[in-house]
C-alpha cells in the first residue's frame, strides 16, 4: 500500500471504532449528532473539500458530490450513524479500488519493464557498474550470464546464446558470436561478452521500445473518451433523476422523507467507477500483453482500430519474404560440375558488392581466392567479364549473353538468374531469389481464416510477384509498382473498403513510411524495418515475423470484447440497483457493496486481456 | 517544446477532468495526462515555458487535489 492509501485505512479505522461506540454513550438531539459529526468529518472531510472545490470550479457532477449530497442528506433526516456508514463504505470502496488498481497497473507496467539497471565498465582492471546513461559510444561493457543487455552494441569478445523473448516474445534463443551486432533489452544467457558500445542509451533499442509502450497510454481509444463524455452527461442525468425522485411521488403519495431518503441511496449507486476505471485498464492489459508477444502497438486507438480490421496490404520484400537473396537452384550444363559453376560465378563476382554477388559468394562454402580473378569489368545492367586463371569469364543476365553472341539454354525459374560463360562457352545458369519467411504462410491463412481480404504490392516484376502470390493464395496482387504508386494503390483500397472497417498496411522500408501513415493501420517490421518506418508505424512486430499480424488482430478483439462487457455489465448491474434503489427495495449500504463488486469484477475481467493465446 | 513528467493521480476520471481543464490554458498546445503510467505529457510555447508549466500544475490541483507532478 502506499502511503496515502494507508492514511486512508487509518482514517476507517478510527472512524469505524469511534462510530460504533457513540452508540453506547446514552445522548441525544444536538449532542448525538455532535458527537457522529466527529467520525464522519474524520473519514469525510476530503470528499466534501473536492465536493465544495467542484463547485467552485464548476465542475459539479462527479461522485464526490454525489456523496455529499447523499450523506449529507442523511444527516438532514436525523439518520446521523447511517450517514456515517455511508461514508465509510465508500472510501472502504475507494480504497480498495486503489490498491486493485494500483496492483494491476504495477503487474502490466513490471511485464513491459524492460529497463536495464546498470551496466558494467572496465577500468584499470577493475568492473565497476554505472548507469547505462552515462555510457559513451565506443566504450566496451562487460555483460555476464544472465544480466540483461544494456545498450546496443558490437560484440568484440565471447560468445554466448540471448534470451530475446522480452523484446520478440520469441522463447528460441539467439546464438552470438564476436562481430555480431547485439541489440539491448535481450538477456545474455551463458556466456560472458565484451561489447562495444554502438549508440547512446537514449538511442538504443530498450529506450525506443520503453518511449514507444509509455506514449501508447496516452493515445486514447473512443471508448476511453466515450467513457469521459458519458460521465459528462450521465452524472447530472442522475441528479435530476434523484431530484424527481424525491419530488415527484411525493406529491402523489405524501410521506416526503421516505422518497427523499431513496433518492439519496439513488445517488450513492449511481456512482460509474468501475466503468471509469475498467475500461483504460482494459486496453492498458491489451497493449501490455500484445507487447509481451513481440507486438507494439502504440496506442488504444490502434488496438480498437485493429479489432474491425478487413484489409490487410502486404509489401513483399522484406516483410513476406526475407529480403535476402540467395541461390535457390543451380542448373549446370553438361559435363560440368554444380560446384565449379558457382565457383566460377562467385569469383568473377567476387569483387562486386550488389546483393547477387553477395549472394553468390554466400553459397561457396570454401574459401575462394580473389587472386584468381583479373581484369574485372563491370557492365551495368549486365554482369561482369574477367579473367579466371587466364580464361575469359562472363557472368551476368541474359542481355549479357547476348551481346557477347553466347548461346545459352534458357531458365525460366522465378526469380533472378544468372548466366554463366567460360571462353564464349555456356557453362550454366544459377537461379538465385528471395525466399519467403517460414511463417508467411501461416500469416497468409491465419488472416484469411479471421475473414480478412490479403492484398499484395511490390515493385518486383509480376512473373515474381504472382508466382509467390499464387503460393501463398493471396486474394490480390499488384506488380511493377513504384514507392508513389503503392501511395495511390492503398488510397483507392481505403476509398473501397467497406464501411466501419479498416485497412492495415504491412512494410519495412524508408519508402514503406508515407503508404504506413496513409493507411488506417500501419504495421512495421521492428528488427528488420527502417527507423522511417518505426517511426511511421501505429504498430510494429518486434521480430518482423508476419504470422503475429493475426495474433494481434486476436488479442485486439478480445480487448474490445472485455471492453464491451465491462460496459455492458456494469451499466447493467448499475441500472438493476437504480431501479432496486428507487423502488425502495436497496439501502445505501447494499448500494454501495454493490459498487465495489461490479468494480472489482471488471477489474478482474480487465485483467484478462494481459493472458494472450498461441 | 515538448516535455514529459512523473506525476501522482488517484483515478482515471481526475486524469481526464485535469486534462480537459488544462488543455483550455493559453500557451497550451497539447496536454495528455495519463492515470496508467502515472505521466504526463505537455507541448508547451517555448518562451513561456515555465510560466504556464506553473499554471497547468495551478489548475490540475484545483480540479484535484491530490494531484503531484515530480519536476
Amino acid at each position: 500500500m502506499t502511503k496515502k492509501q494507508k492514511r486512508v485505512l487509518y482514517r476507517i479505522i478510527l472512524s469505524a471504532v469511534l462510530s460504533i461506540g457513540i452508540h453506547f454513550i446514552p445522548v441525544t438531539g444536538v449532542w448525538q449528532l455532535v458527537l457522529f459529526l466527529i467520525p464522519y468529518l474524520i473519514i469525510g472531510y476530503d470528499v466534501l473539500r473536492k465536493a465544495v472545490m467542484g463547485i467552485i470550479n464548476k465542475e459539479i457532477f462527479d461522485e464526490n458530490f454525489l456523496m455529499a449530497i447523499a450523506t449529507v442528506g442523511a444527516f438532514l433526516l436525523g439518520s446521523y450513524a447511517e450517514g456515517v456508514e455511508v461514508m465509510l463504505f465508500y472510501q472502504i470502496g475507494e480504497l480498495f479500488q486503489s490498491y486493485a488498481v494500483g496492483k494491476s497497473r504495477k503487474s502490466i507496467t513490471e511485464l513491459m519493464d524492460i529497463r536495464p539497471d546498470y551496466a558494467n565498465i572496465e577500468q584499470d582492471g577493475q568492473i565497476s557498474q554505472v548507469d547505462p546513461d552515462e555510457v559513451t559510444v565506443d566504450a566496451i561493457i562487460i555483460i555476464r550470464p544472465g544480466e540483461r543487455v544494456p545498450l546496443d552494441g558490437v560484440i568484440v569478445e565471447g560468445t554466448s546464446t540471448l534470451n530475446t523473448s522480452a523484446l520478440t516474445g520469441e522463447s528460441l534463443p539467439r546464438s552470438v558470436y564476436p562481430g555480431d551486432s547485439i541489440i539491448s533489452g535481450c538477456v545474455n544467457t551463458s556466456g560472458l561478452l565484451k561489447v562495444k558500445v554502438t549508440k547512446p542509451f537514449e538511442e538504443s533499442t530498450v529506450s525506443k521500445i520503453l518511449d514507444l509502450v509509455e506514449n501508447s497510454s496516452l493515445k486514447k481509444a473512443k471508448a476511453e473518451n466515450f467513457i469521459t463524455k458519458f460521465a459528462h452527461y450521465y452524472t447530472p442525468a442522475v441528479c435530476l433523476g434523484a431530484a424527481l425522485l424525491a419530488i415527484v411521488p411525493p406529491i402523489f403519495v405524501g410521506n416526503f422523507l421516505e422518497w427523499f431518503s431513496r433518492a439519496l441511496t439513488f445517488l450513492v449507486i449511481s456512482c460509474p467507477c468501475a466503468l471509469v476505471i475498467s475500461i483504460p485498464l482494459s486496453f492498458f492489459g491489451g497493449i501490455g500483453g500484445a507487447s509481451r508477444s513481440g507486438i507494439l502497438v502504440k496506442g488504444g486507438n490502434y488496438l480498437e482500430a485493429l479489432a474491425v480490421t478487413r484489409t490487410v496490404v502486404f509489401d513483399k520484400t522484406g516483410t513476406l519474404t526475407k529480403g535476402v537473396f540467395a541461390v535457390t537452384s543451380l542448373s549446370p550444363a553438361e559435363g560440368i560440375s554444380r560446384k565449379e559453376l558457382l565457383e566460377t560465378a562467385a569469383l568473377a563476382e567476387s569483387y562486386s558488392g550488389h546483393p547477387i554477388s553477395r549472394s553468390l559468394r554466400e553459397a561457396v562454402e570454401t574459401a575462394l581466392d580473389p587472386q584468381r580473378v583479373s581484369d574485372v569489368e563491370e557492365i551495368a545492367g549486365n554482369g561482369v567479364v574477367a579473367r579466371m586463371d587466364g580464361k575469359a569469364v562472363a557472368v551476368g543476365n541474359a542481355r549479357l549473353m547476348e551481346r557477347l553472341s553466347i548461346s545459352c539454354q534458357e531458365n525460366n525459374g522465378i526469380g533472378t538468374v544468372v548466366y554463366v560463360a567460360v571462353e564464349n562457352q555456356f557453362i550454366g545458369s544459377i537461379l538465385i531469389s528471395d525466399q519467403l519467411k517460414p511463417a508467411t504462410q501461416k500469416a497468409i491463412s491465419g488472416l484469411q481464416a479471421q475473414g480478412v481480404r490479403t492484398v499484395m504490392l511490390t515493385g518486383d516484376s509480376s512473373q515474381v510477384a504472382n508466382a509467390v502470390g499464387a503460393q501463398l493464395g493471396i486474394d490480390e496482387i499488384h506488380s511493377e509498382l513504384l514507392p508513389a504508386d503503392k501511395v495511390t494503390k492503398v488510397e483507392a483500397f481505403l476509398s473501397q473498403k467497406p464501411a466501419r472497417s479498416t485497412l492495415a498496411f504491412v512494410g519495412d522500408g524508408i519508402n514503406d513510411a508515407p503508404v504506413l501513415s496513409r493507411a488506417d493501420i500501419g504495421i512495421a517490421m521492428g528488427a528488420m524495418g527502417s527507423d522511417a518506418a518505426i517511426e511511421a508505424a501505429d504498430i510494429v512486430l518486434m521480430d518482423d515475423d508476419p504470422a503475429k499480424i493475426a495474433l494481434a488482430m486476436r488479442i485486439s478483439r478480445k480487448c474490445l470484447r472485455i471492453v464491451k462487457q465491462n460496459i455492458v455489465f456494469a451499466l447493467g448491474i448499475k441500472a438493476l440497483c437504480l431501479i432496486l434503489g428507487a423502488a425502495g427495495l436497496a439501502g445505501m449500504q447494499a448500494a454501495i457493496f454493490a459498487d465495489v463488486g461490479v468494480m472489482v469484477l471488471a477489474v478482474l475481467n480487465a485483467m484478462r486481456t494481459l493472458k494472450v493465446k498461441e | 517544446m515538448q516535455k514529459k513528467f512523473k506525476i501522482e493521480v488517484d483515478c482515471a476520471n481526475c486524469a481526464a477532468k485535469m486534462e480537459n481543464a488544462a488543455k483550455k490554458i493559453d500557451g497550451v498546445n497539447n496536454i495528455t495526462i495519463s492515470f496508467m503510467t502515472q505521466k504526463m505529457v505537455v507541448d508547451v510555447d517555448d518562451s513561456r515555458f515555465d510560466a504556464v508549466l506553473k499554471e497547468i500544475v495551478k489548475t490540475c490541483k484545483k480540479v484535484e487535489p491530490d494531484f503531484e507532478i515530480y519536476l
